[in-house]
């Protein structure tokens, strides 16, 4: 076996970079969204208990593992699991913890050369003066690789290239000498950044307004949104699931980097205060931070109703910037450097952590030196994730966020609390975590983590499996149970695909109902085809045009107007329209003829892709199980 | 903002503010464990 020298420079150092690991863009993103979908400030009671008896002893257990692990110098989950039981078949468990990594970094680090981007464009001012249209057509542009924002050719992939450069070459550095050094530097500054923003959040109020606005364009308006507590919510128990999510996916759990760095502390240090620093300062982030700056500051200048419509991810990159455009030159371009620039930090913290766990394997199976383990990341991460940045708008990326990024996590979580709480042993566990620490552990720990703990990851798991249609519980509990198509099973079975759901056809179909509402050939290399449907809206105090909530219907003069529901892309060369502007379109009724890969192909092949890369490391891990036993290394 | 959106928000975020604080108190202020030599005789249990 090698001798993996690794090390961390300090503990504080080793904190900044367990909480670097966990924060990131959901903090800033997707938190706000959960608790503004599931009762304002009541989501916080079920967040925090969850907090309390998942994260926290999910936190204990991957510490632990890891600091064991480390004893016996493994820096990977799959001998690290290996070492605890004496059924051999656990490590291909312990596989989860490099396939995760590599697969989510994959796109992950697509992500974070978004955020690269974003802020050398904030710098140069190219969002000043752009509409709110035009700054979300502008992420489009940059996501269809074929277009250039910059003049750069294929941007988008040389973006990616030098953001996955930038982290193989720190990971080359090694623990102390790079990851430690980035988490000391940008974590600081990414809590100065989110201070700075929050701030403005904070102070808003209705000073961004367009004149004649209701009360509803008041970033108080939005505070209120996000913390006035609803509690009935707390009976419904999608509300439940959805807080147990949350505190899943912000602490990074479940996915092998905590147990990999773990795995570098010395045998009798803390591990206890240490996970609890790291597990609050990610709150901290999330809570404190993260829920002061979207929201808000969307709420001030673009009203409630908008808001409560198009919360999501894809405000940060499509709305964002058009607003720090409010704040004049100077501020607007700090507020987008710092907003993107706290993004990278958070995204570049923990794409540092996910090459962690592939480098300690093949350093200590394989004896590589770091510089070829971080090379060999780098090149496998670009392998995997060069066709999410081609596929794109064809759906590979959001298959890789699922299956990689949600599904595996739960799985090895659930996997590894049985191992630790009910095979290595409570009583040997509970020993691990107590050793060395600097806390008191609460006694009633014990039994959290041995029935709790796995109950909630289980009742997290099954609620994924089988989620019912609209995530309404109340409705599948007393019996009408349809699958939703965000279910494990319902994306197993692609019924979110409606139409189009053969690989390769002749013919192209429209996923809904309506009219040709509109035939756009101003690009001579694509035409757009929008199929609306007429909706009823009413016109509000600013005189914009909303949706009628149905509450509303009576209370309001309303209007119907066409909208679009869907936009097709078409390449005049190889496609023909058999539609014209105003003809009506029914679902399954084809709108244009010619050759088409459909994206049921690229989702169905991103799927075999990541097959192919576990069974990789299963058979990597194989390999290392017979090399171990030839060298009279395995028990 | 309605007065039980505003104690909500300030409750919770100042405990988690001053529960990180604490935390991070505690790690500077507890003294670095002696240097040992990593001696496998140590472990609480050989590997199964």
């Amino acid at each position: 076996m090698s001798e993996n020298k690794e090390s961390w420079g300090s503990r504080v150092g080793l904190i900044l970079a367990m909480a670097g690991n966990a924060v990131g863009l959901g903090n800033f993103l997707r938190f706000p969204v959960k608790a503004v979908e599931n009762g304002g400030g009541a989501f916080i009671i079920p967040y925090l208990i969850c907090f309390l008896l998942m994260g926290i002893p999910l936190l204990w257990i991957e510490w632990s593992m890891g600091r064991f692990g480390g004893k016996f110098n493994n820096h990977s989950t799959p001998f690290i699991l290996d070492n605890m039981t004496k059924k051999r078949f656990w490590k291909y468990f312990g596989v989860f913890g490099i396939f995760t990594n590599v697969a989510v970094a994959a796109y992950y680090c697509y992500i974070e050369s978004w955020t690269m981007s974003y802020v050398y464009h904030s710098l140069r001012q190219t969002f000043a003066g752009m509409d709110q249209g035009a700054v979300a057509g502008f992420f489009n542009d940059y996501v269809d690789i074929g277009s250039t924002t910059t003049g750069i050719p294929y941007e988008a992939v040389v973006f990616y290239l030098i953001c996955l450069t930038l982290n193989t070459w720190i990971l080359s550095k090694g623990l102390s000498g790079g990851v430690e050094r980035v988490a000391k530097f940008g974590m600081p500054l990414l809590i100065l950044f989110g201070a700075f923003l929050a701030f403005q959040g904070l102070t808003l109020g209705d000073s961004g307004a367009p004149e004649g606005a209701g009360s509803d364009f008041n970033s108080y308006a939005g505070l209120n949104f996000l913390w006035e507590p609803q509690f009935d919510s707390l009976f419904n128990p999608k509300v439940w699931l959805a807080a147990a999510g949350q505190i899943f996916f912000t602490l990074s759990v479940g996915m092998g980097t905590i147990h990999c760095y773990a795995s570098y502390i010395r045998p009798k240090d803390d591990i206890a205060l240490n996970a609890m620093s790291a597990g609050w300062m990610n709150g901290f982030v999330e809570i404190v931070l993260g829920a002061s700056i979207v929201i808000p500051i969307a709420v001030g200048y673009l009203g409630l109703d908008w808001v409560k419509e198009n919360a999501g991810f894809s405000m940060a990159f499509q709305t964002m910037p058009f607003l720090f455009g409010k704040w004049g030159v100077f501020l607007g371009t700090m507020g987008g450097v710092m907003w993107f620039g706290l993004l990278f930090f958070a995204g570049i913290t923990s794409s540092l952590a996910m090459g962690t766990p592939w480098m300690g394997f093949m350093s200590d199976e394989f004896n590589w030196n770091r510089e070829k383990a971080a090379f060999s990341f780098g090149l496998l991460v670009m392998v995997v994730g060069l066709p999410t940045v081609f596929f794109y708008q064809e759906g590979v990326f959001g298959e890789y966020d699922y299956w990689a990024g949600e599904v595996s996590l739960v799985v090895f979580a659930l996997a590894e609390t049985i191992l630790f709480s009910w095979i290595f042993g409570i009583h040997r566990g509970w020993n691990e975590i107590k050793s060395g620490a600097d806390i008191n552990i609460p006694g009633f720990y014990k039994p959290v983590l041995k029935y709790v703990t796995p109950l909630l990851l289980l009742t997290v798991f099954l609620g994924a499996l089988v989620t019912p249609v609209n995530n309404d519980w109340e409705r599948a509990l007393k019996g009408d149970w349809e699958l939703d198509p965000s279910s494990i099973i319902g994306r197993i079975q692609n019924k979110g695909i409606i139409a189009n759901r053969d690989y390769f056809s002749n013919s192209f179909q429209s996923d809904v109902d309506g009219v040709v509402a509109g035939i756009d050939r101003t690009n001579p290399t694509e035409v757009l085809v929008q199929i609306g449907q007429r909706v009823t809206f009413y016109r509000d105090a600013t005189g914009n045009t909303r949706r009628v909530p149905e509450e509303m219907a009576s209370e309001v003069a309303t209007f119907d107007s066409l909208t679009v529901v869907k936009t097709y892309e078409f390449n005049p060369k190889r496609h023909n329209l058999v539609v014209n502007e105003g003809d009506p379109v029914e679902a399954f009724g084809t709108i244009a003829t010619g050759s088409f890969t459909n994206d049921i192909f690229y989702i169905n092949m991103s799927r075999l892709l990541l097959l192919g890369l576990f069974a990789t490391i299963c058979a990597l891990v194989y390999r290392a199980t017979s090399k171990r036993e030839k060298e009279g290394r395995l028990d | 903002m309605t007065t039980s959106a505003i104690l909500t928000m300030i409750i919770v975020q100042v405990s988690v503010a001053i529960t990180t604080g604490y935390m991070f108190y505690r790690v500077l202020t507890t003294p670095p464990k002696p240097e040992i030599e990593d001696d496998f005789h140590e472990n609480d249990d050989v590997p199964l």
